[in-house]
């Protein structure tokens, strides 16, 4: 048996590099989110000094001129926003390309292209997008005597318009691969033997493939919010006046020299893993679910 | 069998008619996206690096100007002008990240790939290199800067063994710091891709490979190595893109002191110099797209998809 085998020559040096790797992954996090939990006398760096959460108050009561609730806020809105339309997108996009799409290759390659475009350049293109639209706007409004609309617009770039469009032009593509991972091991004698038994195609969808595809549906849902959560670069030029988190603590690398920065890390890194733990959940709760009416 | 007057080569996989059309509908919110904040936007980003500008506004027109600015002083072969110093440095962190993610990628895909036997062990321990992915990446370079610091703890631990009298200085805001968050950050993106293609690898090859008296590194080399080249080369085009258009990391790792294309260009859109950065972004897209069409030439991702 291949199983008793002897372990290969390569397998001890393979398992130290393995582990630090983790090390090398897990060391530097762990180390600020101790640092964050430090007494009022702590620095940057180490010795720890004292123990409480009074850089998380600091952080509660704003950093320097920036409004850190706001900002949170901005990026929980945006991140639901981006995880609803990613959804219903890429499982409708997914569905799509199970049938024969004309010109389906095209949209993939256009949909890969975007994944691994610099996002600077993406950036760049829909701030120019918007910018040369607020300019159309404004010679529109001129031309036909709105004064007062002209006086009261400022811009078109924002969360929900050009910053939305740009996130959506980086989780898309992870929601439309794995709608293609999950149909590619999908066998459609389910959505068949509903139709014979008379199924309109919506009910096919429904009461079929929806609960059987429903677990990768909620992960799509997941990289949806997390990655729009934690996106700085699509972002950046993409967003007009207002900032999200991720945007904020960048500016703030270079001038809050506080822990108070550590306990903002500590703060959205939780944020990402609630999200992931109740994803999990809930694709646990669904599965289960699945094998109770399976058994019953 | 019989010669049918309507030949739709679809038939054994859409008997409905009209599905195609159906199709196209549920497609189309995603195509309208892709092509309102990507395919429109670098159109724009194309033509606008044609067009003049002041400190108000941009001025339609059609000008090789900003192209020419770009490459401002490059005749000159004594001394190297700022663009291509900056793609020089863009390509140095681009080639050094890539060396070191894929040969420390390769490494941990090979040995949960092919080392650990339990399914179930593997796939957490997979899982549990992923999970950092999921963490701001501007929190895992600040994360550096407690430990590579001029009083962090590397400098604490190297002066109290007197390795060294005076903090070490090139830890922090060097090219070593932008280099070790790059790595930090992106070697997932290198194990994912192999990983996946390891494990499609069948075993029996190995077997084979081993009843044929090959040593482990001719079957490393001659077998494992090439079935992993799909996930070889899409981990290295996400690498190399990402490096090439990077900012941020840059920006914090480096203190704001290191240059790279994408700095430059996000320099200029602050200063509204909308023109100029779009001439940046055309110049940066033609060398990314040059790279990927030499990697894609090796293997076929569609296919393997």
């Amino acid at each position: 048996m291949s199983l008793r085998e002897k372990r290969a020559a390569s397998f001890w040096p393979l398992a130290l590099v393995f582990s630090l790797f983790v090390l090398f992954m897990y060391g530097p996090m762990l180390v600020i989110f101790i640092l964050s939990f430090q007494g009022p006398e702590g620095g940057l760096t180490f010795p720890v000094r004292g123990l409480s959460l009074h850089w998380f108050y600091k952080l509660a009561e704003g950093l320097g001129v920036v409004d850190i609730g706001a900002a949170l806020r901005r990026s929980l809105g945006l991140g639901l926003a981006v995880m609803a339309c990613t959804v219903v997108l890429s499982v409708l996009a997914g569905l799509a390309f199970r049938k024969k799409l004309k010109g389906g290759n095209a949209l993939f390659f256009i949909v890969v292209a975007s994944l691994i475009m610099p996002s600077i350049i993406v950036s760049l293109g829909i701030g120019l997008e918007f910018r040369l639209l607020d300019t159309g706007i404004k010679a529109a409004l001129g031309a036909f005597g709105m004064d007062s609309a002209l006086e009261g617009f400022g811009t078109s770039l924002g969360l929900f318009t050009s910053a939305l469009g740009a996130h959506l032009t980086w989780t898309l593509p992870f929601g439309l691969l794995i709608m293609f991972a999950v149909f590619n091991r999908f066998s459609p004698s389910y959505e068949e033997a509903a139709r014979d038994l008379g199924a309109t195609p919506w009910q096919g969808f429904r009461h079929v493939v929806l609960p059987l595809i429903a677990p990768s549906v909620v992960g799509i849902g997941m990289f949806g919010f997390t990655l729009s959560w934690d996106e700085i670069a699509r972002t950046s030029q993409a967003i007009g006046d207002v900032n999200t988190l991720p945007l904020e603590l960048q500016g703030l690398t270079s001038t809050v020299t506080t822990p108070s920065i550590y306990a903002l890390g500590t703060v959205t890194t939780i944020v990402s893993f609630v999200v992931m733990g109740l994803t999990l959940a809930l694709v646990w709760l669904l599965g289960r679910g699945r094998k109770g009416r399976a058994s019953a | 069998m019989s010669s049918t007057a309507a030949p739709p080569p679809s038939a054994n996989a859409s008997p409905a008619p009209g599905r195609s059309l159906s199709a196209w509908w549920q497609a189309t919110p995603l195509t309208v996206v892709f092509a309102l904040f990507f395919l429109i936007p670098l159109a724009l980003i194309l033509m606008v690096s044609f067009w003049d500008f002041n400190e108000y506004e941009l001025l339609p027109g059609f000008t090789f100007k900003n192209y020419i600015s770009v490459f401002d002083g490059c005749s000159n072969m004594a001394d190297m002008c700022t663009t291509l110093r900056t793609y020089l440095s863009t390509f140095k962190f681009c080639l050094l990240v890539w060396l070191i993610t894929l040969v420390i990628g390769f490494a941990v895909s090979y040995f949960l790939a092919f080392h650990v036997r339990s399914s179930g062990v593997q796939t957490l321990l997979f899982v549990l290199c992923t999970i950092p992915f999921w963490t701001s990446n501007v929190i895992r370079m600040i994360s550096w800067v407690p430990l590579l610091g001029r009083n962090g703890l590397v400098n604490q631990t190297l002066m109290e063994m007197h390795l060294v009298d005076a903090p070490v200085e090139w830890l922090l805001f060097s090219d070593f710091s932008v280099t070790l968050a790059f790595v930090h950050l992106y070697t997932m993106f290198m194990i994912v891709p192999i990983f996946n293609s390891m494990m499609r690898i069948d075993r029996s090859l190995l077997e084979a490979a081993n009843d044929s008296g090959a040593s482990g590194w001719q079957t490393l080399w001659n077998v494992i190595v090439p079935l992993s080249r799909t996930g070889i080369i899409i981990g290295s085009i996400f690498v190399i893109t990402i490096v090439m258009g990077d900012f941020v990391t840059i920006g914090v790792m480096g203190g704001q002191q290191i240059a790279s294309i994408g700095k430059i260009i996000q320099v200029q859109t602050s200063y509204l110099q909308f023109p100029l950065a779009a001439a940046n972004a055309v110049i940066l897209l033609a060398i990314v797209l040059m790279i990927i069409y030499g990697l894609t030439r090796l293997v076929d991702i569609r296919k393997e998809l």
